[in-house]
């Protein structure tokens, strides 16, 4: 497996299975009395999060504690950051202090990449921009995998804000490498350009991305937008793109709900459909502290040597 | 004053169309003679055997960021650049700090160049004061002071009726109006080609039409006005297919393109490199291939560097908040030579392209060499291999996309009046 | 090849009589076999100890990968196995069963694994090779074979034949040795 993960686009199939086989090693940890195991004990690792993001920076670092390590949150945000000291400067500030993995979130896609092409310690990506979410991905894999005992063959449908969300160009990435279908609806005005060269099948209608589908995805339409000009109102979004359960009929019988949190209840999703199932959305979080374990098992410690090329 | 006679080149004249075996002579800074086998006692040699003897480049867009940025570039370091890259004159934009909307930065701007620069200097002075798309600027008072075009290049005039204000009056001085083409609403923060490369890189995009919508109203404000329009570094084929219908209609307009634009694709920027954003973006590949051919069918007049200097720290922060452009001196010659290899473009074309035609669009004694031109030459070796390292360049900054590009082709000596101001092998010869 | 199927069942039917010797209150014994070698180790053994003295002991598996103190050496990381326990530890007399024991440092792993999962009131240790090459001051109480090796060597249980994938009972075990195939301290 390659040091590092920015991102699952280009990220072979048996990594991923390898990711997702460790993690669930590592929730049979979670399940313990004691939930903590010694292997990265005496190591570093530094969550440098430029965007505030409580869920996914916990999730990290209740990982890399269950591991022994020594979790550092570094928070800014980049507004006051950039003014004093570059992002690069920034992160080889830390990486002098040898840790033994970075995770960066930031709120503008290639950050993360950037930031690794510098640093001797394996980089996480937390979220950039609207670029990916790698480890959301694969936790959203996993509960799949958890579901339905399998990837291959399924259909995925991903509803709502394609333009902006790393979480749906990751799962558009994982989803496709795994072998599953996946279709993307959504205000035509949050379909990126050009979607189907990621590989997807751009839905018409609600209905038609998913009819049939065994998977259904829903993201969440971001605070700054719920008032933008990307669709006329809430009440219109809710109208055509929310999921409720009479229009959760289009898809199987046994289709599951998910979405990467926090949810705008009567938005996204009616509010019963959020606490319940066929939605599997705390099973998402719960998945997401073993995924990140493994994630850290698997990359914490392989530094790049001085006279690798960086 | 010192004679030099360059030997055993193959000479491209393109305002005379001439592509031959020919010796050069140059005396009292100008062309003296034309012609083969010839001698000059006395004379300093410029043995050119192998190489394309050409008239000095110009380029017609330029940022010198003398006043106001000089920690990006000056006129020193900037005019050094230029002859490094072939360019005996060089038209510097406007959106310096002041901005050059006022007669005195004009002059300030020459007066520098005189002393310092190896390259000639022309400046272009803002076609609305402060470049803030509003009230004109005093076209005759800055032509009178030496500006020899106008544009609020880096930004757009968004007003339709300033813009129509702007082109009316200009026919007042007889100079173009040089129109950087972005519909602002349209860009709305997009830093890359809109299209399958920003889907993927999750970076806001810019789509083609921003260019094309406002490609299409500065024609048809030129036609009404019958205003000299000239359109700035053209990325797409909707724009250059626009361009091609209104030359065939008359309309008095002409365009340049970059060299990145007629040699990199979006694709470039997957990797992040702040070093791939400009303004207009890298575009898609059916966008260079339709620049390219633009510029082979003289749709597109010129080859323009749109050199514009950023510091590394400017350029080291997320892709969104580096500065477009980058420093095109240097390469522009090697870039654009792959064009001739690859059949697009006659050695006679390109040499127009990046001299004879920028200068008629200026209105420069510039661009020729049949006798009693300036003796501004540039010789180009065309099979000479080199990488550019822009660290090793006579630029004050390093933002260019082919930092380590291994290249065939380039300028080998430059002389401006008459006199040698680059060697290859010797760097440049100025005081 | 170091051991037959036969050879291995004969030591491990010998091993079972000796657990029940020496463990006065044999309703407390747990099985715990460390993957992938020790698991089809301890699931005989405790079929042998139901033949011998229709005892019903307790049988789990437990991984020690995340308690080596090689773990993060190398670049790729070593697969984490499973780990499966019935029943809690706690005033249980387990025996930590592993197919070769060598440096001893498996055997420490597993113990701090087992510590993490409570408080048992005995813990012994059952190998069916022992080779040896001790780094830590551990004791092996049920020993099957002791085979001399070299510390480059390669010894490990492979199960071969019928249900061999789902380790069934029948399917035939043997030991190889392999010269040569495995890093310093394997």
């Amino acid at each position: 497996m390659q040091r590092g993960l920015l991102g699952i686009e280009g990220m072979e199939r048996a990594d991923i299975e390898l990711v997702l086989e460790t993690a669930f090693h590592m929730k049979e940890v979670g399940q313990r009395d004691v939930k903590k195991v010694p292997t990265l004990r005496g190591r570093s690792i530094i969550n440098l999060f430029f965007e505030p993001s409580t869920r996914t920076r916990t999730s990290f670092e209740i990982a890399g504690k269950r591991l022994s390590a020594d979790v550092i949150n570094f928070s800014s945000s980049a507004s006051s950051l950039s003014k004093s000291e570059s992002i690069l400067d920034t992160a080889k500030t830390l990486d002098a202090m040898d840790p033994d993995a970075v995770v960066v979130r930031h709120q503008v896609a290639g950050v993360p990449k950037r930031i690794a092409d510098e640093l001797a310690a394996p980089v996480i990506n937390a979220g950039d921009g609207a670029h990916e979410h790698p480890t959301q991905a694969l936790l959203d894999l996993m509960t799949v995998v958890e579901e339905k005992g399998r990837v291959d063959g399924l259909c995925v449908a991903i509803i709502g804000d394609i333009a902006h969300s790393r979480v749906a160009r990751s799962n558009i990435h994982g989803f496709l490498t795994m072998g599953a279908e996946v279709r993307v609806a959504g205000p035509p005005t949050m379909i990126p350009a050009r979607v189907e060269a990621l590989g997807v099948k751009a839905a018409r209608s609600l209905r038609e991305a998913l009819d049939g589908a065994d998977v259904v995805m829903a993201l969440r339409i971001q605070g700054e937008r719920l008032s933008g000009a990307a669709f006329p109102s809430i009440r219109e979004y809710a109208a055509t793109f929310g999921l409720d359960r009479a229009k959760l009929r289009f898809a199987q019988d046994d289709a599951i709900v998910m979405h990467p949190g926090p949810v705008n209840r009567g938005v996204e999703l009616s509010h019963d459909l959020a606490d319940r199932r066929p939605s599997v959305i705390l099973d998402q979080v719960r998945n997401g502290v073993a995924l990140r374990m493994a994630v850290l098992y698997l990359q914490a410690g392989r530094r790049a040597r001085a006279q690798e090329p960086r | 004053m010192a004679r030099v006679l360059i030997r055993g080149g193959r000479l491209l004249d393109p305002a005379a169309g001439r592509d031959e075996a020919a010796d050069l002579l140059l005396q009292d800074g100008r062309v003296a003679a034309v012609g083969r086998g010839m001698e000059a006692q006395g004379a300093e040699q410029v043995d050119a055997s192998g190489c394309w003897v050409m008239p000095g480049f110009v380029d017609l867009h330029a940022h010198l960021r003398e006043p106001g940025q000089e920690y990006k570039e000056d006129i020193a370091s900037g005019g050094r650049a230029a002859v490094a890259g072939g360019f005996t004159s060089v038209a510097c934009m406007a959106n310096t700090a002041p901005v050059n909307d006022d007669p005195a930065v004009t002059d300030y701007i020459l007066d520098r160049a005189r002393q310092d620069s190896p390259a000639r200097i022309y400046p272009i002075a803002a076609a609305t004061k402060g470049l803030r798309g509003e009230v004109m600027s005093e076209m005759s008072a800055l032509v009178d002071a030496g500006a020899v075009a106008f544009s609020d290049d880096g930004k757009t005039i968004m007003d339709s009726g300033v813009q129509r204000r702007v082109l009316e009056y200009s026919r007042l001085v007889e100079r173009p109006v040089m129109v950087h083409a972005e519909d602002c609403g349209l860009v709305r923060g997009g830093v890359v080609n809109e299209g399958a490369v920003s889907t993927r890189l999750g970076l806001p995009g810019n789509p083609a039409v921003a260019e094309v919508v406002h490609v299409a109203r500065d024609l048809m404000l030129a036609e009404l006005t019958g205003a000299h329009l000239h359109v700035a570094h053209v990325s797409t084929a909707g724009a250059v297919e626009l361009l091609r219908e209104a030359r065939a209609r008359g309309v008095h307009v002409t365009a340049e393109v970059t060299p990145h634009h007629l040699a990199l694709s979006d694709e470039a920027a997957l990797g992040y490199d702040a070093n791939t954003k400009m303004a207009p973006p890298l575009r898609s590949a059916a966008d260079v291939a339709a620049c390219q051919q633009g510029l082979a069918d003289g749709v597109l007049d010129a080859i323009a560097t749109d050199h514009a200097p950023h510091a590394v720290h400017e350029k080291e922060v997320e892709f969104t908040a580096a500065p477009p452009g980058v420093i095109g001196f240097e390469t522009a010659l090697a870039v654009v030579l792959e064009l001739v290899r690859a059949g697009r473009l006659t050695p006679l074309q390109l040499a127009a392209a990046l001299s004879s035609n920028p200068a008629r669009i200026l209105q420069l004694e510039a661009g020729r060499l049949a006798r009693g031109d300036p003796g501004d030459v540039t010789l180009v070796d065309p099979e000479r291999r080199w990488r550019y390292d822009p660290a090793k360049g006579h630029s004050k900054s390093r933002n260019s996309p082919w930092a380590g590009r291994e290249f065939t082709g380039r300028v080998v000596v430059t002389l401006v009046a008459g006199e040698l101001v680059f060697h290859a092998d010797r760097g440049v010869l100025h005081p | 090849m170091l051991l037959a199927d036969a050879e291995i069942r004969r030591a491990l039917l010998r091993m079972a009589h000796e657990v029940i010797e020496r463990n006065g209150d044999l309703s407390r014994l747990y099985l715990v076999g460390i993957p992938n070698g020790g698991v089809p180790l301890a699931r005989q053994m405790a079929r042998n100890l139901r033949e011998v003295a229709g005892l019903d002991a307790l049988v789990g598996m437990l991984d020690t990968s995340l308690y080596r103190d090689d773990a993060l050496l190398k670049e790729q990381r070593p697969p984490l196995r499973p780990t499966e326990m019935p029943s809690a530890v706690d005033n249980r007399v387990v025996i930590l069963v592993d197919d070769v024991v060598n440096t001893g440092r498996t055997i420490r792993a597993a113990m701090d694994a087992l510590l993490d999962l409570g408080r048992p009131r005995a813990v012994q240790v059952a190998a069916l090779v022992d080779r040896g090459h001790r780094e830590l001051p551990i004791r092996i109480d049920y020993v099957g074979k002791n085979i001399p090796t070299q510390s480059g060597d390669l010894v490990k249980l492979f199960l071969a034949g019928e249900g061999a994938e789902a380790g069934a009972p029948e399917a035939a075990m043997k030991v190889l040795l392999l010269r040569g195939a495995a890093g310093e301290g394997a």
